[in-house]
C-alpha cells in the first residue's frame, strides 16, 4: 500500500466508524472499545503515512467527484501534509488509547455515543485540513473540525460555563474562518482575474504570480483568521475558556494537535501559496509571536485551575511556533535560505514537540479530574503517594515543557535560540538591533515556564493535600466511589487504570525519544524547508553523525543530548552507590515548624501565593482585584477572628477589546429588533419600500 | 599519545573542580570574616562541614517523597557535568562540545527546577516561600544572560565556550566596550544565580530573607552534603565560567600538556582575585529588599543591552 491509500484508508476507517457506532448505542462499554480502537488504527495508519510521505518525499494528489459542479475535490499528500498528519495521528493514537479508560467513567452517567461520533468527525476533519487541496474542500474540514469540537466542548453541557464556552468558541471560530475564507477568495479571483472556479484549487494559486496588493490583503486576511483559530493574543480569549471544560481527552487533542492546524494553514499559505513576501510580513509574525509567548505564558502562572493553566500555556507555545515562523520568513526574505530553513526546522520540530508534551499534560490532568473530581490545584495536593504513576508521568510532561535537556522542549527552544543568535548577518541596521530583543522575551518566557511548571507540578502533586479541611483525598468523590473500578483507598489509592496510564507512558517515552535524537528528527523533516525555501539543514547539522547536533557549524553551537543524558545518569548512580556503601540510617521524622505544633495543611505554599512575586512585579499586565477583609468578634476591634482573602486575577483583552464589541453588538440587535413588529402589513410595507428603493437605483 | 591528552585534561578538570569548590567557599568565607573583624575557621572549613555530613544519619521529613531524595544527586550529577564542559584548564576537552552556553544554562535550569520541586515537596510554608522566590530570581536573571551571551557571541561568532577562549586568546588583548558592558552584566547575574549577597545570603536562616535556604532547610546527611557540595561547585563554576569568557588568557590550548602547571597557577591567581572580589562586594553592600531584585536584574539586563548596542555601533 503506498502512503496516500494508507492515509485514505484511514479517513474511510473513521467513516465507516461513524455508520458502525450508532448501532452499539445500546451497549455503551462495549461502544468505547470498538470505536476507540477504530480511531487508534486510523490514527495509526495515518502517522504511518504521513510518516512515510516525508521520509520519501512523496508528492501526489487525487481529484474525487463530489463537492461543487465546477470543483470537484482535490486531495494532496506532500511532505508538509505529511508531517502534520504525523504531528496529529500519533498524538490522537495516543489520547484514543487513553480514551478507553477516560470515557469510560461517563458509562452510566451519561450517553457517550455522541461524543463518539463527534470525536470520530473531529479526526477525519483534522485529517482533511492538511489534505486538502483546494480552498473548498479545505474550508468544509475546517468546518467539520470546528463544529464536531464545539459539540465536544458542549459535551457536559449542563454546566453554564460550559455552554458559554463553546458558544464564545464557536463565534471567534466563525470569525476567523470568514477571513480565511475572504484571503482565499483574494487568492482565487487574482489567479483567474475574478472568472470561475478552477482559481480555488491550490495548484492555480501556487501558479499565480500575485501583485503586492492583493498579495499583502490575502496574507494579512489568513493571518488573522488562522491566528484565531491557533489562540494568538488578542484573538485568544476562547482558547482558556473553551480547552479546559471540555473532556480531558478532547482537550489534550484540541491543545496538542488541533492548533497545530492552524499553524498548518499559515506556513501553507505564505510559503507555499503565495511564496514570495516582503521582510515585513515576517516581523507582523514575530511581533505577534512574542506577545503570545510572553503574555500567554504570565497567565498562565496566574491560574488556579489546572486545566486553564495548561490551556494559557498552550498560546505561549503556538507563540513560540510563531517566532520560528517569523524568523524564518524574515530570513528567507533576505535570501538567507540556510538561516532561514533552521528557524523553520526549530517551528516545525517545536510543533511536533508541543504536540506530545501538551498532550501528556492534559491526560495527567485529566488523570487527576478523574481521580480526585477536582480542577483547583488550590485544593490538590501531596497526589504523587496516591498516584505515582500519574506524578511521574507528569513530571515529564512538565520537563519537557520547561525546555529542561535532554528533554524534547529543550532541543527545538535550543534551536530558536541559535536562530537568534544568527540574526546579525542580516543587512538591516533597525532589525539587527530589535532582534536580540525578542530574543531576550523568549528567555524570559523559557524561565517563566519553568517557574509555571514548577507551580503546577508542585502544587498538585507534592506537599499535603490542601482539600479544605479534608486531612485526606476524597474518597467519597463521586467518580472515585462507584463508576471507576481502579481506585480504592491506600497508598497508590487513587491511580488511573492501564489505559491511560499505558498511554501517557507511551507519550512520555516519545517526548524523550524526541528530545534525544533531534538530529534524526531534523533529518527526516529536512525535505519541508529543501520544498519550501529551498535549502536543507540536515548536512550540517549531523554533520559528526547523530550523536552531535551542530545546527550550523561546529565552531558556533553544539548539543548532545544522548551525553548529557548518559553522564548525568552515570554520575547520579555513582554517587548513589558510593553513598550507599556505608549503611547510614534513614529516619523518618515530623516536620520542622518553628515549634508551633499546629501546622495544618493550608499553612502551605499554595497557587496564589506562588505566583505572588510575579504577579507584583508583571501586575501592570493584568487587571488585579485583591479583597482582604478582616472579620472582627463584636466588641473587639483589635484581635481579628478571620481573615479573607479574595484575588481576581483577569484578562485585560476582555474588557479592551471583547466587550465593546459584545456590546455594540447587542445595542444594535436591540435597535434592528424594533423593525420587528409581528404584523403582516408592516412586513409588506418594508418589502413594498424595499422593491421601490431598488427599482430607482437599478434603473 | 595526543588521542589521552584530552581524557587526562577532563578526569584533572573534574577532579579540580570537586577539590578547589570547597577551597574556593573556604577563601571567600576565610576572607569575609577577616574583614568583618571575626576570627575564621580556616580555609579548610568546608571539607570538615561536607565530611561530618556524610557520616551522619539522614532525617527524612514525613511525607517526603522520592522526589526529595532524588534532587541531591541530580543536582550533584548536573553540576558535575558542566564542570566537565567548562574550559576551566584548557580548551582541549573531549566533553566540551556536549554543550553551549545555552545548555549550560539548562543544566543549571534541571538543578534549579528540582531543588525548587524538592522544596516544595515537604509542605512547609518555608520550602514554598523559597521555591517561588527562587524562580522568580531565575526568570529575571534569563534575558540578562542571554543578552550578554548575545553580546559576546557577537565578537567570537560562537556559544561554544571553548571556541570563545579559543577565538579571545588568539587575537590578542583589545580594550571592547561591548565586552566590558557585558562583564559588568555577567557579574550582576551570577550574583543573582549564585545566591550571594545583595540578593540572597547564604549565611542566614532567618525566614524573611532566605531563598536558596529555604528550599533546603528540610535536607540532612548525605542529601545535604550533596547539596552543599554542589551549590560550592556551582559558585565556583560561575566564576570559571567568567573567567573563560572575559579573561581567558592563561587557559592552556589544544595539545599542549606542558603548559598544564602555569593554567592551574593562573586559575588558582584569578580565582583568588574573584573571590576577593566578591568579599568586597558582599561585606560592601546590605541583602536588598526582594522586590528591589527586579530592578537590580533589570540594570543588568542594561548593561547586556548597552554591551550589544555599543558592538553594532562602535566596532
Amino acid at each position: 500500500m503506498s502512503q496516500f491509500e494508507l492515509v485514505l484508508f484511514s479517513i474511510i476507517i473513521l467513516l465507516s466508524g461513524l455508520v458502525i457506532i450508532p448501532l452499539f448505542a445500546r451497549y455503551q462499554k462495549l461502544l468505547i472499545y470498538i470505536s476507540f480502537s477504530l480511531t487508534a488504527l486510523s490514527s495509526v495508519l495515518a502517522a504511518a503515512g504521513g510518516a512515510l510521505a516525508v521520509a520519501n518525499n512523496f508528492n501526489q494528489s487525487v481529484t474525487i467527484p463530489i463537492g461543487l459542479p465546477d470543483l470537484p475535490v482535490h486531495l494532496r499528500l506532500d511532505p508538509l501534509s505529511g508531517f502534520f498528519l504525523t504531528v496529529i495521528g500519533l498524538l490522537s493514537f495516543f489520547v484514543s488509547i487513553y480514551s478507553i479508560g477516560y470515557i469510560k467513567a461517563f458509562v452510566g452517567k451519561r450517553s457517550v455515543t455522541h461524543l463518539v461520533i463527534f470525536y470520530c468527525l473531529f479526526l477525519i476533519g483534522m485529517f482533511s485540513v492538511v489534505l486538502s487541496d483546494d480552498a473548498f474542500s479545505f474550508l468544509i474540514s475546517w468546518e467539520v473540525m470546528a463544529a464536531s469540537s464545539y459539540f465536544l466542548v458542549m459535551f457536559e453541557d449542563e454546566r453554564t460555563e460550559n455552554r458559554r464556552a463553546a458558544f464564545l468558541y464557536l463565534v471567534v471560530a466563525h470569525i476567523g474562518a470568514i477571513a480565511i475564507l475572504l484571503s482565499f477568495g483574494i487568492m482565487a479571483g487574482a489567479a483567474t482575474d475574478f472568472k470561475g472556479f478552477s482559481g480555488y484549487t491550490f495548484d492555480a494559486m501556487r501558479q499565480t504570480e500575485f501583485s503586492v496588493g492583493w498579495a499583502t490583503a490575502a496574507f494579512l486576511l489568513a493571518f488573522f483568521g488562522f491566528a484565531a483559530k491557533a489562540g494568538v493574543i488578542p484573538f485568544h480569549v476562547w482558547l482558556p475558556e473553551a480547552h479546559p471544560v471540555a473532556p480531558s481527552n478532547v482537550s489534550a487533542l484540541m491543545s496538542g494537535v488541533m492548533l497545530k492546524t492552524a499553524i498548518y494553514g499559515i506556513i501553507r499559505v505564505t510559503f507555499d501559496l503565495i511564496g514570495d513576501f516582503p521582510w515585513w510580513w515576517g516581523a507582523v509574525v514575530l511581533m505577534f509571536g512574542l506577545i503570545t509567548a510572553l503574555m500567554g505564558i504570565l497567565y498562565a502562572i496566574m491560574q488556579q485551575d489546572i486545566k486553564r493553566l495548561l490551556a494559557y500555556s498552550s498560546v505561549e507555545n503556538i507563540g513560540v511556533i510563531l517566532i520560528g515562523i517569523g524568523l524564518a520568513m524574515i530570513f528567507a526574505s533576505f535570501e538567507m535560505p540556510l538561516l532561514s530553513a533552521l528557524a523553520l526546522t526549530a517551528a516545525l520540530y517545536h510543533t511536533l514537540n508541543h504536540a506530545m508534551f501538551k498532550g501528556l499534560l492534559f491526560m495527567g490532568a485529566g488523570a487527576v479530574l478523574h481521580a480526585t473530581n477536582e480542577r483547583n490545584m488550590e485544593k490538590m495536593g501531596g497526589l504523587i503517594h496516591k498516584m505515582p504513576w500519574t506524578a511521574v508521568l507528569f513530571l515529564i510532561g512538565c520537563v519537557s515543557i520547561s525546555a529542561l535537556p535532554p528533554f524534547n522542549g529543550f532541543a527545538s527552544e535550543w534551536l530558536t535560540f541559535q536562530a537568534f543568535l544568527l540574526s546579525p548577518s542580516l543587512p538591516s541596521p533597525l532589525l539587527n538591533l530589535l532582534i536580540p530583543l525578542g530574543a531576550t522575551l523568549v528567555a524570559l518566557t523559557v524561565a517563566l515556564a519553568a517557574a509555571c511548571f514548577v507551580k503546577a507540578f508542585g502544587i498538585t502533586f507534592l506537599g499535603h493535600w490542601r482539600g479544605g479541611h479534608n486531612p485526606s483525598p476524597p474518597f467519597d468523590s463521586p467518580l472515585a466511589k462507584g463508576g471507576y473500578r481502579g481506585v480504592k483507598g491506600g497508598k497508590g489509592g487513587l491511580e488511573v487504570d492501564w489505559f491511560m496510564r499505558s498511554a501517557m507512558i507511551l507519550t512520555a517515552v516519545s517526548c524523550l525519544v524526541l528530545g534525544v535524537v533531534p538530529t534524526l528528527i531534523i533529518n527526516w523533516i529536512d525535505i519541508l524547508p529543501e520544498q519550501l525555501i529551498g535549502s536543507r539543514i540536515a548536512a550540517s547539522a549531523g554533520e559528526f553523525g547523530w550523536l552531535w547536533l551542530t545546527p550550523i557549524a561546529h565552531e558556533r553551537a553544539s548539543y548532545s543530548a544522548p551525553i548529557v543524558l548518559i553522564i548525568v545518569l552515570a554520575v547520579v548512580l555513582l554517587a548513589y552507590i558510593l553513598l550507599h556503601i556505608r549503611k547510614a540510617a534513614v529516619h523518618r521524622a515530623p516536620l520542622w515548624d518553628c515549634g508551633f505544633e499546629k501546622i495544618t495543611n493550608r499553612m502551605q505554599y499554595n497557587a496564589a501565593s506562588f505566583s505572588m512575586p510575579i504577579r507584583r512585579i508583571f501586575g501592570f499586565l493584568f487587571s488585579i482585584r485583591e479583597d482582604v477583609r478582616a472579620v472582627y468578634p463584636t466588641g473587639n476591634p483589635l484581635f481579628p477572628k478571620r481573615l479573607h482573602y479574595h484575588l481576581k486575577v483577569r484578562d485585560r483583552f476582555w474588557g479592551l477589546l471583547y466587550k465593546p464589541v459584545a456590546d455594540a453588538s447587542i445595542w444594535i440587535s436591540r435597535k434592528v429588533g424594533k423593525l420587528q413588529q409581528g404584523r403582516i402589513q408592516m412586513y409588506l410595507i418594508y418589502s413594498f419600500i424595499t422593491i421601490i428603493v431598488l427599482l430607482l437605483f437599478l434603473r | 599519545m595526543s588521542q589521552i591528552y584530552p581524557v587526562i585534561i577532563e578526569i584533572l578538570q573534574i577532579a579540580i573542580l570537586l577539590i578547589a569548590a570547597p577551597v574556593f567557599i573556604g577563601w571567600i568565607r576565610m576572607l569575609k570574616c577577616w574583614s568583618q573583624g571575626r576570627t575564621s575557621a580556616g580555609i579548610l572549613q568546608p571539607y570538615r562541614d561536607i565530611a561530618k555530613l556524610f557520616t551522619k544519619d539522614v532525617v527524612l521529613a514525613e511525607n517526603a517523597s522520592w522526589i526529595f531524595r532524588f534532587t541531591p544527586y541530580l543536582v550533584f550529577g548536573v553540576t558535575v557535568l558542566v564542570g566537565a564542559i567548562v574550559p576551566i584548564l584548557s580548551v582541549d576537552l573531549p566533553l566540551s562540545a556536549t554543550a553551549d552556553v545555552i545548555v549550560l544554562i539548562g543544566l543549571f535550569a534541571i538543578a534549579r527546577f528540582f531543588t525548587a520541586l524538592a522544596g516544595m515537596d515537604i509542605g512547609t510554608a518555608f520550602g514554598g516561600m523559597g521555591s517561588s522566590r527562587e524562580m522568580m530570581i531565575a526568570s529575571l536573571a534569563e534575558p540578562a544572560m542571554l543578552m550578554a551571551i548575545f553580546t559576546v557571541s557577537l565578537v567570537s561568532r560562537s556559544t561554544s565556550l571553548s571556541q570563545i577562549v579559543h577565538v579571545i586568546t588568539s587575537k590578542g588583548f583589545i580594550l571592547r566596550p561591548s565586552i566590558a558592558f557585558a562583564v559588568l552584566a555577567f557579574i550582576f547575574i551570577a550574583i543573582a544565580e549564585t545566591g550571594r549577597i545583595p540578593v540572597d545570603n547564604p549565611a542566614t536562616h532567618l525566614e524573611l530573607t532566605m531563598i536558596h535556604e529555604a528550599m533546603i532547610l528540610e535536607y540532612s546527611g548525605r542529601h545535604l552534603a550533596l547539596m552543599e557540595w554542589a551549590g560550592m561547585m556551582k559558585v565556583f563554576l560561575f566564576a570559571s565560567i567568567g573567567i573563560a569568557v572575559f579573561f581567558p588568557w592563561g587557559i592552556a590550548p589544544k595539545d599542549n600538556l606542558i603548559y598544564l602547571p602555569a593554567a592551574i597557577l593562573f586559575l588558582a591567581i584569578k580565582l583568588c582575585l574573584a573571590g576577593t572580589g566578591l568579599v568586597l562586594i558582599e561585606t560592601g553592600l546590605a541583602k536588598m529588599r526582594i522586590f528591589r531584585i527586579p530592578e537590580f536584574l533589570g540594570s543588568a539586563f542594561l548593561f547586556a543591552t548597552l554591551g550589544m548596542l555599543s558592538y553594532f555601533i562602535l566596532e
